[in-house]
């Protein structure tokens, strides 16, 4: 260890948790992105198939997650994305995690999300690489 | 890191700490008082303070020392078991619904997952969430994916504190689920109490693939995917590989009892403290061993490895790996074997640990002489040869401890 371990918790890896949530069976862009965070270097957490916000919010706690990426299809991100963030609130996670929704979200709905406290919407046809780069420059400071 | 600076190339990044070699000293005040907070919460109850304090155990933040040393005090209550088995086996599956049966016994269960991260990108996809759905919802099961980070024997090191802070929480079962490939894998999940090892029917592969190191750690045999063809081949194949390890086992066995006492004898001063001994556990429990014992320990000889056919997706078989998870820790309890694993696994933990600070010592000692490369060149022009540039490295450090312990008058039987 020694070095290595010194090294390790400087350039530790970045933490996601990638979450499909509600009833949207369109995971393949949940999975793209999960497999392009891996290949960036981050250590990614799929959380599978039909979350259901609470499923989400457990999961982003546990597993003590730098970024929560929310895949919503199904139009329902309104209703959603806010039980997500009140869950994070509820177990004080909320200020430390930074929040980005991908899918397909109106361009009107945007600036509610960001109210709410989603940090970037990514729609369709993103580069990857705006999304990663993102994501390294806005990961959460942590000290607590 | 800190380049070419020579003096302090380790731990000088949380400012705060003195110019000290030993790691337990630098951590600073700050970093203790927040320790003492986040210990304070865990133990409270907080999930978030459980997440984050394995975070900086995972990540080897400057303190982690100090915050395991705290949570150790809390410790040594949890039942650890280990799920190890080839890709595809069913493990994450088993594990899910082994953490539901516990639940409906009342046990408050915690999960580590580990999963190999890439090792181009150092990146690592954990899905072994995607599998845990009896449970969720339910947050007295707390999952945890950890990913190996090309660690080498730093992942068990990692594996064991994790585990820590989950006992100290206050989980009944730590369940630890891992690729059984490969030494760093095969050393995390030998942190266990009781091992069980997945293997699926039908490639009689598997089964040889167990041969390699698998079949000495398990102490279950789980042949998952029993509603498939070739169960009974498998399991028969599994049953005659067992019996030949009882063989192999009782040749080597003496030799293996005397070099395993001599440890014990070392790690007396550990053991006193009763953390994670599980000798309090032989104490209280012995007696109600006579029952429970899965019939498979004939009077108390060498264990038995059971053998037990499961349907992960269907949950069949379930309370079977229970009986025998179940029998194993009483025969643990019982003959004192789950002591004399305990020993091994602490004497284990504390060569690894006293290894990589001695590495590290020497590590900047090696930096302050110009660095290895430097001292490589030197080599190659025939300077000198590696044996003496080991020694010189080394000599401050073995005169250091023998002026010690000229120092201390009698040596007691430290050996030289």
């Amino acid at each position: 260890m020694s070095a290595d371990a010194e090294q390790g918790w400087r350039n530790r890896p970045i933490r996601c948790l990638i979450a499909k949530v509600g009833l949207d069976g369109h995971d393949r862009g949940a999975h793209v992105i999960s497999r392009a965070f891996r290949d960036a270097g981050f250590e990614v957490v799929y959380s599978g198939l039909h979350r259901a916000p609470e499923e989400v919010v457990q999961a982003a706690v546990q597993e003590d997650v730098d970024v929560l990426g929310l895949s919503i299809l199904s139009g329902a991100h309104n209703t959603l994305v806010p039980a997500v963030i009140e869950g994070l609130k509820s177990y004080d996670a909320f200020e430390d995690t930074l929040i980005i929704v991908g899918g397909i979200i109106p361009e009107e709905d945007r600036e509610r999300l960001h109210e709410m406290g989603v940090d970037a919407v990514f729609g369709p046809g993103t580069p990857m690489e705006e999304t990663i780069e993102f994501v390294r420059e806005n990961v959460p400071r942590r000290e607590r | 890191m800190t380049g070419g600076d020579s003096t302090d190339p380790d731990r000088g990044s949380d400012g705060s700490d003195r110019d000290s070699a030993d790691p337990n000293c630098d951590v600073g005040s700050d970093v203790a008082a927040r320790n003492e907070r986040l210990v304070d919460s865990l133990l409270a109850g907080e999930h978030r303070a459980l997440a984050r304090a394995i975070t900086r155990i995972e990540n080897r933040e400057p303190g982690y020392r100090d915050l395991v040393s705290r949570l150790y005090r809390h410790a040594g209550t949890a039942t650890v078991v280990g799920v190890t088995g080839s890709p595809g086996a069913g493990k994450s599956t088993l594990v899910d619904k082994l953490a539901a049966a516990y639940r409906d016994r009342g046990d408050t269960v915690g999960v580590i997952a580990v999963d190999p991260s890439s090792p181009y990108s150092g990146g690592a996809v954990l899905g072994d969430r995607i599998r845990m759905g009896s449970t969720v919802g339910d947050m007295d099961v707390f999952v945890r994916s950890m990913s190996t980070r090309g660690q080498l024997g730093g992942l068990s090191t990692a594996t064991t504190d994790a585990i820590t802070a989950l006992d100290a929480f206050g989980k009944d079962v730590v369940v630890v689920e891992t690729v059984g490939a490969g030494q760093s894998e095969v050393d995390v999940v030998r942190t266990a109490d009781t091992v069980a090892v997945l293997v699926q029917p039908g490639s009689g592969d598997d089964v040889q693939m167990l041969k390699a190191g698998i079949l000495e750690i398990g102490d279950v045999f789980v042949v998952n995917k029993a509603d498939v063809d070739g169960v009974e081949r498998t399991v028969a194949e599994l049953r005659e590989m067992i019996r030949r390890r009882e063989v192999d086992g009782k040749r080597t066995g003496e030799k293996r009892t005397t070099e395993e006492r001599t440890d014990g004898e070392q790690t007396g001063e550990e053991r006193t403290d009763g953390k994670r001994t599980g000798e309090e556990r032989t104490g209280e429990k012995r007696t109600d061993g006579e029952r429970t014992g899965g019939g498979r320990s004939t009077d108390d000889g060498p264990w038995q490895p059971p053998i037990v056919e499961t349907v992960a997706t269907s949950g069949a078989g379930l309370e079977d790996l229970l009986d025998a998870l179940d029998g194993h820790a009483s025969y643990l309890r019982r003959t004192g074997a789950g002591d004399r694993k305990a020993i091994d696994r602490i004497a284990a933990e504390i060569r690894q640990l006293v290894r990589s600070d001695a590495n590290e010592l020497l590590a900047a000692e090696i930096d302050r002489r110009g660095g290895v490369e430097a001292l490589a060149r030197r080599v190659r022009d025939r300077e000198t040869d590696p044996y003496t540039v080991a020694d010189e490295v080394v000599d401050p450090l073995r005169e250091c401890l023998a002026s010690i312990r000229e120092g201390s008058t009698d040596g007691s039987s430290e050996s030289s």
